[in-house]
């Protein structure tokens, strides 16, 4: 699934060549439905950087670029994560429940918020790799259910023991201003945040690149049994990777309810869909860091002048979601376009 | 009361039921098929368009299979033939169908949430008349729309097909050994193709009778996890239609329990997970049993 085979060129071409044809094809739903797919884009590419449309998007690298990483670290070793969401929600839960009620002062409160989140999202992952490890259910498959009982769960704790009787939705009361992360540094429009998350993507790079650590799990997502040949202990490593996974998930939750929402409401964490956008990123990358990182981005302004070219034009948003995942199919049947035949 | 019950068990079984079958299929011809749980939504989104503008059931539901069976294409073409990542492709599939349902239904019906419509109805509900006869029977048994009895001779034919036919002995073996199939003379990628495209009209059908079975109506992302349901029910089964049959039951019933306590006044959102922590014991519980064995193996 990480195609190592490719080299850094021909991955370049093929994931330019899957955009362009899922643009056309795109291009072709939206003339189904009666609109001028040129206007339709020319108002996703204004509104993702004119205007306000450039701080909205760098605001929304911020979660994308995380589930993607979180997706990425996964599958470079071999691991699919389809339990982001479950991971976001549990590390959201544990960082408003420290911001909130952790008798500390402000700002240490945010600093254990991260880590409680990071933990929180990390635990979560990892029982499903024990789950894939000592009683051989897929890790995708176990991740993935997960994500439904920390829905419901999660759901439940906010609507009813968690719940701030004083606004009319099922939110927990707000995070004291302390305790937030400042959306602003030295009055640049950079948020901590973005700093945060900067930080995190330069060490995911830097690991993979020449951590020792970085290295065997990319070798174990090309070939396990080589890796186990050469001395990489496999089950130890599939419970760190998928821990570290969970982990920068639960962080995108945190960063999410610490520098944007300030406080934990129903639904809010999982309705842009950063865990699938961020699976699509990660995929369409075949998992490089750097690569991962390029395309969450290109994802994160597609999404924001989505939203954008709804507000003008009046048709829905969703249609960057149909995008991104046209683009992803694009790329797995570039071998139909090759005429590369199997047997 | 217990009857009802079992009654709605069999009408929340079908979906999964029927996108199980699909799934079992692929798995024994080698296909990893994750994409049940779009496929399925786009089956129910065509329903309940056709039935917009064909005002027949029957129609709706032919639409429903034609077009997800098209729909399967690109996983049928480039996992199947061409040597794409099924895993890829599928989780490709899962998110085109959720947007590409939820952009239609804003664009073409102008709604956003749920599609009701006063020319969509629910299928036919009709008793076997041999069924009505017998007492308690009749109840649970009877009273189900045309596709539920159907997918009750869907497991048994598609267990036929597999077990006691020459060419699901083909398509078990290309499964198994591609290589050595095609040593035999089958044309691997043209069984696995087909297999592909028809799960996808099974998947269809999942997903006319999710949408017009019970309620007559499309809601976005109305799935919910059941084509992940319907792919852990492939493996608890272990892929033979009798025991996803089975494990199709036992979801139905972890979710027609949990509607009646959601009725007793526990909240839905607890209700509601139900049947996924059913499913994830289930897996838990054959993965102890399967460590065990190993144990005593060893």
């Amino acid at each position: 699934m990480t195609a190592g085979s490719l080299d850094t060129k021909s991955r370049l071409a093929a994931i330019l060549l899957s955009i362009a044809v899922a643009v056309v094809l795109g291009g072709c739903v939206v003339l189904s439905t009666g609109a001028n797919p040129l206007s339709v884009y020319l108002e996703i590419v204004k509104g993702a950087f004119a205007g306000r449309g450039l701080a909205e998007t760098l605001a929304r690298c911020v979660p994308l670029v995380g589930m993607a990483l979180a997706v990425a670290i996964a599958l470079r070793a071999g691991l699919v994560n389809l339990g982001g969401d479950g991971q976001m929600l549990v590390g959201g839960l544990a960082a408003v429940l420290v911001a909130l009620y952790l008798p500390v002062p402000g700002p240490a409160r945010a600093a254990l918020a991260l880590i409680a989140a990071m933990g929180a999202g990390g635990l979560y992952a990892w029982i499903a790799a024990i789950l894939q490890l000592g009683l051989a259910i897929p890790f995708l498959i176990a991740s993935l259910l997960m994500s439904y009982i920390a829905r419901g769960v999660t759901s439940y704790l906010v609507r009813y023991p968690l719940r701030d009787p004083a606004t009319g939705m099922p939110e927990t009361h707000r995070v004291l201003s302390s305790a937030r992360l400042p959306n602003a540094i030295l009055d640049l429009p950079i948020s901590m945040g973005m700093v945060i998350m900067a930080v995190v993507a330069i060490a995911v790079i830097v690991n993979d690149r020449s951590g020792v650590n970085g290295f065997e799990w990319r070798i174990t997502g090309l070939n396990p049994r080589f890796a186990q040949y050469s001395g990489t202990n496999l089950p130890r490593q599939t419970q760190r990777v998928a821990f570290l996974s969970g982990a920068l998930a639960g962080l995108a939750g945190a960063l999410l309810i610490l520098g944007q929402q300030y406080r934990f409401t129903d639904g809010a964490l999982l309705a842009p869909g950063y865990t699938w956008s961020g699976l699509m990123a990660a995929v369409l990358a075949m998992a490089s860091p750097v690569a991962t990182v390029v395309v969450s981005v290109f994802f994160a302004a597609l999404q924001v002048g989505g939203f954008a070219m709804e507000r003008t034009l009046g048709l829905p948003a969703v249609l960057t979601w149909v995008l991104q995942a046209l683009i992803i199919l694009c790329l797995a049947a570039r071998p139909v376009l090759f005429r590369k035949r199997r047997t | 009361m217990i009857d009802m019950l079992l009654s709605q068990v069999l009408d929340l079984m079908t979906p999964v039921l029927l996108a199980a079958m699909a799934g079992a299929l692929c798995e024994r011809a080698g296909v990893f098929n994750i994409a049940l749980e779009g496929k399925m939504l786009v089956g129910a989104f065509v329903a309940v368009a056709a039935s917009i503008v064909f005002g027949s059931p029957v129609l709706a539901v032919l639409a429903a299979v034609v077009c997800t069976a098209i729909f399967a294409l690109p996983l049928a073409l480039g996992g199947a033939r061409f040597g794409g990542d099924p895993i890829v492709i599928g989780i490709g599939l899962n998110l085109l169908a959720s947007g590409l349902t939820t952009y239609l239904l804003s664009a073409l019906f102008g709604v956003t949430g749920t599609l009701v419509d006063p020319t969509v109805t629910a299928l036919p509900r009709f008793g076997l008349v041999a069924l009505a006869e017998i007492p308690v029977l009749g109840a649970i048994l009877g009273g189900h729309s045309a596709l539920v009895y159907l997918s009750w001779l869907l497991v048994v034919a598609i267990h036929v097909y597999l077990f006691r036919t020459r060419w699901g002995l083909r398509l078990r073996g290309i499964g198994e050994v591609p290589s050595a199939a095609a040593a035999m003379g089958a044309n691997v990628s043209r069984y696995q193709t087909s297999v592909v495209v028809v799960a996808g009209g099974l998947c269809g059908l999942a997903g006319a009778v999710l949408a017009l079975g019970s309620v007559a109506l499309f809601a976005e992302n109305m799935t919910a996890g059941r084509g992940w349901i319907a792919v852990v029910a492939v493996m608890l089964g272990r892929a033979h239609p009798f025991g996803i049959a089975l494990a199709c039951l036992g979801f139905g019933l972890a979710d027609a329990v949990g509607l009646r306590l959601q009725g007793q006044g526990l909240p839905n959102q607890i209700t509601d997970i139900a049947p996924y922590a059913i499913t994830l014991l289930a897996m838990i519980g054959l993965g102890l049993r399967g460590a065990a064995k190993k144990m005593r193996n060893a």
